[in-house]
């Protein structure tokens, strides 16, 4: 069996994903209409509290930055062949990390413990990671169902220690403020859009980088296309999967201990509408590569930011972004069905 | 603190009202995967059908058009799930994650744009409950299986019914070598593909009943995200069950007691309610890992392209 691995997929055409994200917005029209809504005005509000100014663009990149941690969390375990769908609780665990270690850690210079903060948000994320990779290796449990559970205790663990043992005083269920050392520069004030913001970007080109440039990358991308030829080429299939888990965990992680840093200051409970659930959809809709993911990152930014303008403009509820953010995974993920239903194509 | 306020009559009696989600997902869960396709959608189905059985009870003024509502919304997102994965090859996770957001999404929209609230709808009449005369009769087993919803009845019927169908039907046999070998299932001129999308339908209504029980007898309205991650525990009851219906049914029952005990230690303010909430899935993780550790599922979950 020939063994070869092409470096962007075969025929690479992003025709089928536009459609795709046009019809999302199309059916969210319709369910607008049917509801009683102008989709004119509510998608106008929409766009123009996404891109309308500069403070919108600010928003909308705010909104996007987690979500491509996320997604380029998700794509390194896809790219292995796995379906990390626990990247919120890698996400939270890391965020809860990270924002512990910016509040007891102190008198460090502020680039030390920032960068300490987010590692150990990283290291918490690879942890959470660990577990469900250990548990599929070495004893076959279905990391579907792993990493969903891991999310669910993620969250209500999370839950409990900002309402319990690190509770600040006050109604609020959120930790004391991080150090001034530990939070991370804003970018283009008076937005909240941060440092972790162009991390993101570096860590999609080191993403790309090492899947499609080193051969540790191709052997993780060997292992997630064909395990059964990996295996006879000498691979570690094991191996590469744990690494895949926990550079995954890693990455939600630090994208956890950013928003911490960068945006909030402190942990607050439910503080991550579902930042890792997007990041899947994102990966996704990014065609799994992490250039892909930049730009659906920007577009669940801005359907996030965008529809908390469109809600107080037009009472429209916010809820549409999510109906579109769904209508757009399901479509995107089903290219065949625009291939042969929508474009008439008879081969696919 | 005494055992016995723990461990009574009342609490037998949640258990059997909380697993009845569990056992309409979990068997619904299981058609699916015994037709080869996964349905991380539970969730999302549970909910939508949820809020469809309020919302046609509401106008209507009648649970049976309600009842009937959330059957139909079960199909619908059934067929979705069907025909993207069976006809148009999509990822099966993929579009069961998009069919959760959606109805997440889509049922707090409409509950915002009909009540004025996306946390709760207004109140309606719920589902009867079934008294039998001759139970009450019987000790014990009386009082705990008596003037439930219609709904827990049903589940047994249900539970009852896919066994049969299942194991003793040739309908049965056809689905299961569908799952297992979809090529000699071809070669021996079952229709694969209708078979999948049948089943996959017949799944997601099953689960849709699961939501219908939460809105129409559980509570009388429907709340934001009120299934609560009980799609995902029924996954789990159904993969603790090895994918069969009676193993199903006794997860769904195992997990139906956590659930009540748990908000029976939550009323009584023993534990912190986080720690309690995550024990669930903290105990499928460990059954995961331990009891059912090769846990082997009825297919490999891959798209049959017809050659």
């Amino acid at each position: 069996m020939r063994f070869s691995l092409k470096k962007s997929p075969s025929h690479f055409s992003i025709l089928p994903e536009i459609i795709a994200i046009l019809l999302a917005f199309f059916i969210g029209a319709l369910i607008l209409l049917f509801s009683g809504y102008s989709p004119l005005v509510a998608f106008s509000a929409l766009f123009r509290g996404a891109f309308g100014s500069r403070n919108a663009w600010g928003q909308t990149l705010t909104q996007a930055t987690p979500i491509l941690f996320t997604a380029l969390a998700f794509l390194l375990t896809f790219r292995a062949g796995i379906f990390n769908i626990g990247v919120e609780g890698q996400f939270l665990m890391g965020a809860m990390a990270s924002a512990l270690a910016g509040i007891y850690f102190s008198g460090l210079p502020a680039p030390l413990h920032i960068a300490l903060s987010l590692f150990l948000g990283g290291a918490m994320g690879a942890l959470w990671g660990l577990i469900p990779a250990l548990l599929k290796v070495y004893l076959g449990a279905h990391e579907v169902i792993t990493t969903m559970m891991m999310s669910y205790i993620a969250s209500y663990l999370t839950s409990y220690m900002v309402n319990y043992p690190f509770k600040a005083p006050g109604w609020v269920a959120q930790t004391e403020p991080v150090a001034k050392t530990a939070l991370l520069p804003k970018i283009l004030p008076p937005t909240q859009l941060s440092l972790s913001f162009i991390i993101s970007l570096f860590l999609s080109l080191l993403v790309s980088f090492f899947l499609f440039h080193t051969y540790l990358g191709f052997q993780i991308r060997a292992v997630g296309l064909n395990p059964g030829v990996a295996e006879n080429r000498g691979i570690e299939i094991k191996n590469r999967q744990i690494l895949a888990f926990l550079l995954s965990g890693f990455i939600a992680g630090i994208g956890g201990g950013g928003e911490i840093l960068g945006v909030h200051g402190r942990f607050v409970d439910g503080f991550s509408p579902g930042y890792g659930w997007d990041g899947i959809a994102v990966s996704l809709v990014g065609k799994l590569h992490p250039g892909g993911c930049v730009l659906a990152s920007i577009l669940f930014g801005m359907l996030r930011a965008g529809g908390m303008t469109m809600t107080r403009v037009t009472k429209v509820p916010l809820d549409l972004s999510l109906i579109i953010q769904s209508l757009v995974i399901i479509l995107v993920s089903a290219p065949y069905f625009i291939k042969v239903v929508i474009l008439r194509k008879k081969d696919f | 603190m005494e055992i016995g306020t723990l461990f009574n009559l009342s609490i037998l009696q949640a258990t059997i009202r909380m697993a009845t989600p569990l056992t309409f997902a979990a068997l619904g869960g299981m058609f699916c995967e015994r037709a080869g396709v996964i349905n991380i959608g539970l969730e999302g189905i549970m909910l939508n059908s949820a809020f469809w059985a309020v919302f046609a009870a509401y106008f209507s003024g009648s649970s049976g058009v309600g009842f009937l509502a959330g059957v139909l919304s079960g199909m619908a997102l059934g067929a979705v799930l069907a025909i993207f994965t069976v006809k148009y090859y999509a990822d099966q996770i993929v579009i069961g994650t998009g069919i959760n957001i959606f109805g997440l999404g889509f049922s707090a929209f409409m509950c915002q744009k009909i009540w004025g609230s996306r946390g709760a709808s207004g109140a309606v009449a719920g589902l009867p409950s079934l008294s039998i005369p001759l139970l009450n009769k019987i000790p014990y087993l009386g009082p705990l299986l008596n003037n439930h919803s219609i709904l827990v009845y049903l589940s047994f019927l249900a539970f009852i019914f896919s066994h049969y169908l299942l194991f003793h039907t040739p309908w049965g046999l056809r689905l299961r070598a569908v799952g297992e070998n979809p090529q000699s299932a071809d070669t021996a001129g079952i229709n694969v593909h209708l078979y999948k999308i049948v089943f996959v339908i017949l799944g997601s209504t099953l689960a849709g009943l699961g939501g219908v029980f939460l809105s129409l007898a559980h509570l009388n309205f429907f709340a934001w995200g009120m299934t609560n991650g009980r799609g995902f525990i029924a996954l789990a009851a159904m993969i603790f069950g090895k994918w069969t219906p009676v193993g199903c049914f006794l997860a769904s029952l195992l997990f139906g007691f956590a659930d009540a005990l748990q908000m029976r230690i939550q009323t009584l303010g023993i534990l912190p309610p986080q720690i309690i909430l995550l024990l669930p899935y903290l105990i499928t993780i460990l059954v995961l890992a331990g009891l059912v550790g090769r846990a082997t599922p009825p297919s490999d979950y891959k798209p049959y392209i017809k050659k």
